[in-house]
């Protein structure tokens, strides 16, 4: 199932967030976003996931979702969102049980995506025990678990420091390289972008607008950490930005 | 100087050396159960000595080992249950009342507008009411017996439990309600597996509060007509200025409040572990 940004606006109040936007994310692909702080990109993920409302524009699902999706467009939160009351497995069949999966079923479901996750042996831990890189992969797991369309990652690794954020980045790409899945991914950061995203959509300050959609054709497994090829990449984006960033950290919030 | 040349950069050995003083200690409240016995033994030990040699007169405070005697033949006497248990009894279904209602009522103030725009001025309104001066109107509501008893208690629950119910449940943390909405939960399960259980915190400490209140009232709505209660039996020591009676009513009163605070403090620690 493809996901398409349809021309879409926004206001808050009187201030323009978002100009324009049109996005595709065709199935089984990665794309980024990037842009300075404050550009919209994070209100734009959450276009897309039905969590808030654009002025004025849709966003349109292309084709059927996969069978046996159970929540076709699916965060995976910055915060990582995990109930601290609930167990690691409590926590991933919390989003099975409404579907009326429990026992057995849930089990098999949750035994699977805690071993894509290399998290086996944590499935009685509750959250406060766990490292921030493993409460991420708890989040990832739970996504996994309903089988989504597309997941929608808000800037998922940029809670984590960051020699946990390159383990991380290898996961997603062997998560990825063992079943493709769909993704709108949102980040600040350039090094994740090029790592992880078949396309780069670079936004530009507020009202965010499209400044450049970059295609990246090495395949994700071939990616690594310190890749001259990326390295390019990432510098063109960074000369995309490093302006509007500068001034977007200049501005004064007033909202 | 060059940024090269580390190596060569030598420390100031030479000159007066002192240790960096430590400075960050305290404020780190520890878990030092047994100071608290002290603190009790201490006084009571300084209330026995003070009395014994004439310092305090009797007159002034009863000997506490008269008030340990006083209390040990209350219960020989089998009075000590006559009183307690319909004072339990009181404290058990009033304190239920309010406290059950409370959290509903909280709840539904902390989940929906309008009712939270509608009943957040009434709880101010009823908050600072002091619950006693009602006792003659609960009385013509609910009768003399044990009604009016247990009204007061459940009003005088009531209150502190909703306020800290939807202060709580005001509190729970948005994003994982967020997190609950884009996985496709029920509203339904969103309140029970996360409103819930996040806001558990909150009532509990309020419940802390409320029921210290009940046992206030219970004592309060005991001293108006009623037989049997420790309120009663304190009530008629103090009129024949039986001091020992009185402090043997107090001590057991005491003594209530803490079973209370700690049967809290067991339920925290088993429903509440995964707090950092």
């Amino acid at each position: 199932m493809d996901i398409r940004l349809d021309a879409i606006n926004h206001f808050y109040g009187k201030t323009e967030i978002l100009k324009d936007i049109t996005i595709d994310i065709p199935s089984g692909k990665i794309v980024c976003l990037v842009g300075p702080s404050g550009c919209g990109k994070s209100t734009l993920l959450r276009f897309a996931g039905g969590l808030e409302k654009p002025t004025s524009g849709r966003v349109l699902q292309l084709g059927e979702p996969p069978e046996g999706c159970l929540n076709t467009l699916t965060y995976v939160f910055q915060d990582f969102a995990l109930l601290p009351w609930r167990s690691v497995r409590g926590n991933i069949s919390l989003v099975l049980e409404d579907h009326g999966i429990r026992g057995t079923k849930a089990d098999a479901i949750i035994t699977d995506v805690l071993a894509r996750t290399r998290l086996t042996d944590f499935d009685k831990a509750l959250p406060k025990q766990l490292s921030g890189g493993m409460k991420q992969r708890v989040a990832i797991a739970r996504a996994l678990a309903v089988n989504p369309a597309v997941l929608l990652m808000d800037e998922p690794l940029s809670a984590l420091d960051s020699q946990t954020r390159e383990l991380l980045m290898d996961d997603l790409v062997t998560l990825w390289t063992r079943t493709p899945f769909t993704a709108l991914y949102v980040t600040h950061n350039l090094a994740e972008a090029v790592r992880l995203g078949h396309r780069v959509v670079v936004l530009s300050r507020r009202p965010g607008r499209i400044r450049e959609i970059v295609e990246i054709d090495k395949p994700l497994a071939e990616r690594g950490y310190a890749d001259a090829d990326l390295e390019i990449i990432q510098k063109h984006l960074w000369d995309l930005m490093r302006d509007e960033a500068r001034a977007a950290e200049e501005e004064l919030i007033d909202v | 100087m060059s940024d090269t040349a580390f190596a060569n950069t030598p420390l100031a050995e030479e000159t007066r050396q002192s240790e960096v003083r430590f400075r960050g200690g305290g404020f780190a409240p520890r878990n030092r159960r047994w100071v608290g016995f002290v603190v009790f033994a201490v006084l009571i030990g300084l209330a026995e000595i003070g009395t014994r040699t004439g310092f305090i007169s009797n007159l002034t405070l009863p000997r506490p080992s008269d008030v340990l005697e006083t209390i040990v033949q209350l219960y020989q006497s089998g009075l000590l249950f006559k009183h307690l248990v319909p004072s339990l009894t009181r404290l058990v279904v009033g304190a239920a009342l309010g406290a059950s209602i409370g959290i509903s009522v909280g709840v539904m103030v902390g989940l929906f507008s309008y009712v939270r725009a509608g009943l957040v001025p009434l709880l101010a309104a009823l908050f600072p009411i002091p619950k006693i001066a009602l006792l003659p109107l609960f009385v013509i509501w609910f009768g003399i017996d044990e009604g009016s008893k247990y009204a007061l208690i459940a009003f005088g629950t009531f209150t502190p439990t909703a306020v800290a119910t939807y202060s709580a449940v005001d509190n729970v943390d948005r994003s994982l309600i967020r997190m609950g909405q884009s996985f496709g939960l029920s509203w339904f399960s969103i309140v029970r597996k996360i409103v819930l259980p996040g806001a558990m915190p909150g009532i509990l400490s309020g419940l802390r509060i409320s029921l210290a209140i009940a046992i206030i009232l219970l004592v309060a709505a005991e001293m108006l007509g009623a037989q049997y209660g420790i309120g009663a039996y304190i009530l008629e020591a103090g009129s024949l200025y039986d001091l020992e009676r009185l402090f043997a009513g107090v001590v057991i009163l005491s003594l209530l409040g803490v079973l209370v605070s700690t049967v809290i403090g067991i339920i925290e620690r088993r429903l509440l572990g995964w707090r950092t």
